[in-house]
């Protein structure tokens, strides 16, 4: 039976934690993360989780605890956000090289400098080839459910690999929302027992991790990690669809609202989509044929599946909270760009950045862009393809 | 030995049988050789204790010659051999001397 609260999103993330009772948790605060494992702690203090709870001096240390103890053979989570997550660049590669399913929530934050501690992709999107599976949650409720599914996903033994939960820092970690929390029991039977394939801990069989690589066998290790993210798509199908029923919530690769007919559509990841879908309901009250498309699984991106879905659009526009600095576009532009590649009739496509730092994304927003696309469906022409907006000069 | 394709290699690249060193010959690294005197030996079996590979024979008890596959001489048997009458049963000599 399901409970309805009112709960923020760290509180709703830190409660698919508790229910899934993780073995080995090490784990160092940064705001907007904090509030997740400030509460996770308080769990392990009262008693209510039997997780091991390392408190570390940083967040390298708290991802080299975290791969320690997934390799010793336990059920790891950790969370972070922004300089965190960039601190523990170093080790992220070394989860998903040592194929260590550890589940991470990222709050996401802006990257220093100028130091800022508010929403945005930047941090995420840096660490996105770092071999971790990426699901995106637009609010308190998805990054809940993604939470739980998450150790399904990365723990399924086809995969093995780690899988971080991105929320919106502040704008979904900090706001109360209505939220449906599944009982302990559902939580616990859904994602099982967790068993190390091989497991540093069993003496019996020893097992050694981390050894020296050279060119004779490096690259059939990295061959192998490139089949295993092939696998990953549908992977992530098959347990959301086991989620939908104990949840009655049908989650897939991406979201699609209103795109199956849609002649212009918005692309973008988290709690601006929701904004956006506000402003589609406007322009179709109005006769236009607007739609969106919300990326769920962000890595590995669903290119195949994400192209067939767009194809049929006159005009896109791909909106990103992070800049890819050097690389021309924003980093959800580059790839929604990669997956129409292959088809010769294809849609227009332009890039907005927007909400960077926390800078909130209006309804206004929504609307200037799509009458954008609607102007470039009927003549054809685009004058800037990259813009960033809300922002003043 | 047959290299083995990305398809039978073990995730992550663990190793599952322990004691594996022996397979992995790190002899071409060396750049000096010890050599042993057994004139100046002592049999005190420093270097076989020393060693942190598996370059000192031992033969019944007693000290026999190096095996070099696993040399990568590092020294450190030089160092702490002891010797007899202030002359060391093993030194060192740069490699194609």
């Amino acid at each position: 039976m399901a409970k309805t609260v009112a709960a923020t999103g760290n509180e709703a993330v830190a409660n698919a934690l508790r229910q899934v009772n993780p073995d080995v948790s090490a784990a160092y605060p940064i705001t907007p993360a904090t509030d997740i494992m400030q509460r996770f702690t308080g769990f392990v203090s009262n008693g209510k989780v039997k997780t091991e709870m390392i408190l570390v001096e940083s967040e390298h240390s708290a991802m080299s605890g975290c791969i320690g103890a997934s390799a010793g053979g336990g059920r790891v989570m950790t969370s972070t956000s922004s300089q965190g997550l960039a601190l523990m660049w170093e080790m992220l590669f070394i989860a998903s090289g040592l194929r260590l399913p550890i589940v991470m929530s990222i709050v996401n934050r802006a990257l220093s400098a100028p130091l800022n501690i508010h929403g945005d992709h930047s941090d995420a999107m840096g660490a996105r080839d770092s071999g971790w599976i990426q699901l995106w949650s637009e609010n308190a409720q998805e990054a809940y459910d993604n939470t739980i599914q998450a150790f399904r996903i990365g723990e399924h033994m086809d995969i093995r690999l780690p899988v971080m939960v991105c929320l919106d820092g502040f704008i979904i970690s900090h706001s109360i929302e209505r939220i449906d929390y599944l009982e302990d029991e559902e939580v616990r039977n859904f994602v099982g027992e967790f068993r190390q394939v091989n497991p540093l801990l069993d003496i019996e069989h020893p097992v050694s991790y981390g050894p020296l690589i050279l060119p004779d066998y490096y690259m059939e290790f990295r061959k192998a990690q490139e089949e295993v993210e092939s696998k990953v798509s549908k992977v992530v199908s098959d347990v959301s669809k086991d989620f939908e029923k104990i949840s009655g919530r049908k989650y897939r690769l991406f979201e699609t609202y209103m795109l199956d007919d849609a002649e212009v559509g918005l692309v973008v990841l988290n709690s601006a989509a929701g904004t956006s879908k506000d402003v589609i309901d406007e322009f179709r009250n109005r006769g236009i044929k607007a739609g969106l498309l919300k990326p769920r699984l962000y890595r590995p991106f669903p290119y195949r599946e994400t192209g067939e879905a767009l194809k049929h659009l006159k005009a896109i526009c791909v909106l990103d909270r992070a800049d890819a600095f050097g690389g021309s576009y924003g980093p959800v532009f580059i790839d929604i760009s990669t997956s129409l590649y292959p088809y010769r009739e294809k849609p227009i496509l332009i890039n907005k950045i927007y909400g960077l730092g926390g800078r909130d994304y209006l309804p206004e927003h929504a609307e200037l862009v799509l009458n954008e696309l609607v102007e470039i469906a009927k003549t054809e022409k685009v004058t800037t393809i990259k813009e960033y907006i809300g922002v003043r000069g | 030995m047959k290299l083995k394709n990305w398809r039978e290699l073990t995730p992550g690249a663990v190793i599952l049988e322990a004691g594996n060193a022996i397979e992995f010959k790190t002899g071409s690294w060396r750049s000096f050789r010890p050599i042993w005197k057994e004139e100046y030996c002592i049999q005190c079996l420093f270097c076989w204790l020393y060693c942190p590979d598996m370059a000192i024979n031992v033969k019944d008890g007693k000290r026999a010659e190096f095996n070099y596959d696993y040399c990568k001489g590092c020294g450190i048997c030089a160092l702490e051999c002891p010797g007899k009458k202030g002359n060391k049963a093993i030194v060192m000599i740069e490699e194609g001397e």
